[in-house]
């Protein structure tokens, strides 16, 4: 069973899809005990996987017993383990909270959204793990059409956002296709560790050229990169709030792990047209993080904003890459990590507040604190992580990203850094205010009001991630030093 | 002097302590007096820790404990040594007389919030210990943004407009300046390779001229901002809104003389005077120091409002402990690091008066005071001390400090700062002794607003009066006896003597 880990990271949550509308017709309290246990299981393989990988080096598993480069291989080296047990954890959580919103639900609707919901999990694990870029692209649109499904679900606007998303996130998505199909024509090959050989040679022809600027078309659109993040506000906004947290926390993450792999493992980021294609990931990242914090600003709606700070966030990470060396890398995947928990955060608790006043605009959060202290407690490290403030997660990603910036002499980085984390106080601190200061209007009927505080189911999430984004930045050098550090090229030396 | 380091965890308590206690105060919202009690606990086990050290400290050991690693490469370095010492000796003792004061203030005014009030000043005390005892920048730079984020709920305690606009103006300006800091200290390590600091500093030959002093003007920004030099002291008038124990404890001695121990540390132990004095940047910080000890006194004269008119006083005073660092001479930074101690604790004193006559009187202006020694006699009989002693009265605490930092300007041949200080006593004697002598020699007007119902309190209540009482006469006891309660003048001078690395009247480098 030990050796079959890495495959059942994907086929555990797959199975769960497929069987969940009909576990739901049988009884939709067993339906939520299945996926739940369905992606525990998909965590603790994960999580056994990236133990032995740091132990004993990547982790090649065959499918099948096929030979790459003609047999699909998943592997699994630091970078991709962390990245999947990350995102199954994400994934648990929120399965664990999503249960109160669908109470009143009938038994179809709660078996669609948890048999999309454990697809797109599937997607993503798949996407991380998978060493060949042909099934990568297959588990991208797995967890495309799962999210634009889920995104659909959650009503009348949600529908429009979809369906711009599905638009906008299917040319993507052909561009990766074209991208790779590019690779294949020159090398023959879709084995990632493959194409590493045999595109030495050729890097400087204009089938790589195309190719890469493939990829970063393909991707941008995927991880939502200025200019090319028109869907994201919509679509975060409007989808259910479960959802939400998920695909906010590490959707678009997924994309930025596609891009690190392939710049910097198989293309390699000294070669060809690299440097430049990471040079305008760079500048569009540096637009992308002012004018999403400005953006974020202008909101009244508490998701929008949240989802304007996204692009600006996913702009930190492409920064990292950007500039390329050691401290920067390190900074891009802490950041990967720290944004994943402190955005899923943030919109479970804005979900959290929906589901119990039905309120979503910034103005009505006004005293919250008093009804509910501890899920404003976990909003308010979150918060403070997002502006930087040392010593929460967001803080140390931060520290290693200008390091970096400092280290390659990218000033205009430190800049825009800097005046990000000051954009964010602007916005989070106008939040804080109203959940602390401003006296709220007696109103008559809450949606969910009785008593104080999320029902046990939703609480425990929120205020798990709100710890855990403390303990990421107090424990932040081991995580570094342990995992993240030997998930750079070249182990980090 | 060989100096011996000691691994020892005692550092690591006594900045744990009061955050634990923080929790433990949330958690007992519903039981005041529970609440309260975790509050003194903390503060008599702080200060029981920290003067625990006292003794090996005065010996010349070193405490340090590195419990974990912050950052790759950087460890979370407590060190005790005599600097530290100093600060972290008087913050502590000063909040275990400042929690009985708070108790008193807050339950005479039936302030609402009490608890998150508690929790962030404890919190707080966590911070400023962590700062006395940062080894490394970094670890200096999570402590100083933990106290800027900790002393935000209680500059917004009232919870009014006014409140939030304070609040505001508080974060925009620290926000920035942790900001800049931040990108000096990066730079630094960067430069250096570490962040460790060292008496004498260590930047000496690691950059250009022009690097250096860019990265001597973002730190000193960033550490000016919270010791409100001018014209970065914007926030300090406007967090006057806090209730007075947080004036008294954290605006006039833990958060702004956290800037100014900041300052000390850069200029003595991350550039070094001898650095500083090559590439020139420090006159210009003394001559922003002098300008600040001018006009804020200027502006001080002009308050009507009480603690607006100690904030401002608080900013020149301040300034006193930058320019005894910037004058770069060793009795200059002796005489700066002592006027951390003096200015402590007669603005304390002061601040404590101004709030026994709000909560007892509800007077909170100058030009209402009239009279007002009748009634509190001891109260403003100890503002009386602290007046004279900001003043330079001799045979205060104030005066000693002084004495040293004018000393200093002449070691250094810059003897026209000698005329700042004096121009300064004079200053605060003409915005202080008016309010000393309206006290005590104007007839009280009739209570015609407030009724008769304040009119009945005459002194304020136990729990204020003790605390004020106590910290004047220290002020007093301190004039006499400079090491007097923690051996602060010893520490000073071996702090300064570690900076030089020899004779203190040696003069030149």
């Amino acid at each position: 069973m030990r050796e079959q880990l890495p495959a059942l990271i994907i086929i555990v949550p797959l199975l769960a899809a497929l069987a969940a509308p009909l576990i739901a017709y049988l009884s939709t309290r067993l339906l939520r005990i299945v996926i739940i246990g369905a992606i525990l299981v998909s965590h603790l393989s994960a999580l056994g996987t990236l133990l032995r990988v740091l132990a004993e080096g990547p982790w090649h598993y065959r499918f099948g017993g096929w030979l790459p480069p003609w047999g699909i291989e998943y592997v699994i080296d630091p970078l991709s383990g962390s990245m999947a047990v990350l995102i199954s954890f994400i994934s648990l959580v929120v399965a664990i909270y999503s249960g109160p919103f669908f109470k009143a639900d009938t038994w179809l609707r709660k078996g669609i959204f948890y048999a999309l919901y454990a697809l797109l999990t599937t997607g993503l694990l798949g996407m991380v793990v998978t060493g060949d870029v042909f099934n990568l692209y297959v588990f991208l649109e797995i967890s495309s059409l799962a999210a634009y499904a889920l995104i659909a679900s959650g009503g009348h606007k949600a529908t429009v956002a979809a369906f711009r998303y599905l638009l906008i996130g299917t040319v993507g998505a052909s561009f990766y296709l074209l991208g790779i199909g590019y690779l294949y024509a020159i090398t023959g090959s879709l084995n990632m560790a493959d194409l590493v050989h045999r595109l030495q040679p050729l890097m400087d022809s204009p089938a790589v050229l195309t190719a890469v600027v493939m990829l970063v078309v393909g991707m941008g659109i995927k991880m939502a990169l200025f200019p090319m993040h028109g869907w994201l506000p919509d679509a975060y906004t409007y989808a259910p709030p479960p959802a939400t947290a998920f695909i906010s926390g590490v959707m678009t993450k997924v994309s930025a792990y596609v891009l690190f792999r392939f710049f910097f493992f198989v293309l390699g980021a000294m070669n060809g047209p690299v440097p430049a294609a990471l040079t305008v990931v760079g500048w569009a990242a540096a637009v992308g993080i002012i004018i999403g914090s400005v953006m974020a600003i202008a909101q009244t709606d508490f998701r929008r904003m949240l989802a304007y700070s996204s692009v600006a966030q996913i702009g930190y990470i492409a920064l990292g890459l950007a500039i390329g060396n050691t401290f920067a890398l390190i900074g891009a995947v802490l950041h990967i990590l720290n944004h994943a928990v402190m955005k899923s955060c943030l919109f479970l608790v804005a979900g959290g507040v929906k589901w119990k006043t039905g309120e979503h605009t910034i103005e009505k959060y006004a005293e919250l604190s008093r009804r509910m202290p501890l899920t404003m407690g976990a909003f308010l490290i979150a918060a403070l992580s997002m502006v930087g403030l040392p010593p929460t997660a967001g803080f140390f990603s931060k520290w290693y990203l200008v390091l970096g910036a400092m280290e390659a002499w990218m000033w205009p980085y430190i800049v825009v850094i800097i005046l990000s984390s000051l954009l964010n106080a602007v916005y989070f601190f106008r939040v804080i205010e109203h959940v602390y200061m401003k006296k709220a209007e007696p109103k008559a009927t809450e949606e969910n009001g009785g008593g104080r505080e999320l029902p046990v189911a939703m609480l425990v999430p929120i205020v798990l991630l709100g710890v855990g984004i403390l303990v990421i930045g107090v424990l932040n050098e081991p995580i570094v030093t342990q995992i993240l550090q030997y998930a750079l090229p070249g182990g980090g030396r | 002097m060989a100096v011996d380091f000691v691994l020892d965890y005692r550092p690591l308590w006594a900045v744990l302590i009061s955050m634990v206690a923080a929790g433990l105060i949330l958690l007992s919202g519903r039981h005041p007096n529970l609440r309260e009690s975790w509050t003194i606990l903390a503060a008599f086990g702080k200060a029981a820790i920290v003067y625990s050290m006292l003794p090996t400290v005065l010996a010349g050991t070193v405490l340090e404990t590195t419990p974990l690693n912050i950052a790759k490469g950087i460890s979370l370095h407590l060190r005790v040594d005599t600097m530290g010492m100093l600060f972290a000796a008087l913050a502590s003792a000063l909040w275990v007389v400042t929690s009985f004061y708070s108790i008193g203030y807050m339950r005479e005014l039936d302030e609402k919030h009490q608890t998150g009030y508690f929790a962030s000043f404890a919190v707080c005390l966590s911070a400023t210990m962590g700062i006395a005892f940062a080894a490394n920048l970094l670890t200096f730079f999570v402590f100083y943004e933990i106290l800027t984020i900790a002393t935000y709920p209680l500059v917004i305690h009232k919870r009014n407009e006014e409140a939030i606009n304070s609040g505001r103006k508080y974060l925009v300006y620290t926000l920035v300046a942790g900001q800049l800091l931040l990108i000096g200290i990066i730079w630094t390590q960067l430069l250096a390779g570490s962040g460790d600091f060292q008496a004498g500093g260590f930047l000496a030959g690691k950059a250009s001229v022009g690097v250096l002093q860019t990265i001597f003007v973002l730190m000193i920004i960033g550490t000016a901002v919270k010791a409100g030099v001018m014209p970065l002291h914007g926030w300090l008038p406007a967090a006057m809104v806090a209730p007075t124990p947080v004036s008294a404890l954290l605006h006039a001695v833990a958060v702004v003389k956290a800037g100014a121990f900041g300052i000390l540390r850069v200029i003595g132990f991350v550039f070094g005077p001898k650095l500083l004095a090559e590439i020139g940047v420090a006159t210009f910080l003394a001559w922003v120091a002098a300008f600040t000890i001018i006009v804020s006194s200027l502006i001080a004269l002009a308050q009507d409002n009480l603690k607006r008119r100690l904030a401002f006083s608080t900013v020149g005073q301040l300034s006193y402990v930058v320019l005894g660092a910037s004058l770069l001479t060793p009795l200059g930074f002796l005489g700066g690091m002592y006027h951390i101690i003096a200015h402590a604790f007669m603005k304390i004193t002061l601040f404590f008066c101004a709030g026994a006559v709000y909560a007892t009187h509800h007077i909170s202006n100058v030009s209402e005071m009239r009279g007002i020694g009748r009634k509190m006699p001891f109260t403003m009989g100890a503002f009386a001390v602290g007046s004279l002693g900001i003043a330079g009265l001799p045979f205060l605490v104030g005066f000693i400090s002084k004495w040293n930092i004018a000393l200093g300007a002449l070691q250094g041949g810059q003897g026209i700062f000698v005329a700042v200080l004096i121009g300064s006593a004079m200053l605060s004697s003409a915005y202080f002794l008016p309010i000393v002598y309206m006290a005590f020699f104007k007839e009280p007007e009739e209570m015609t607003h407030h009724g008769d119902h304040h009119g009945q309190h005459g002194e304020a209540n136990l729990a204020m009066l003790i605390p004020l009482v106590i910290t004047a006469v220290f002020s007093l006891i301190l004039g006499v006896l400079p090491n007097a309660g923690g051996s602060f003048y010893d520490l000073a001078v071996m702090t300064a003597k570690s900076i030089v690395g020899g004779n203190l009247m040696g003069g030149g480098w």
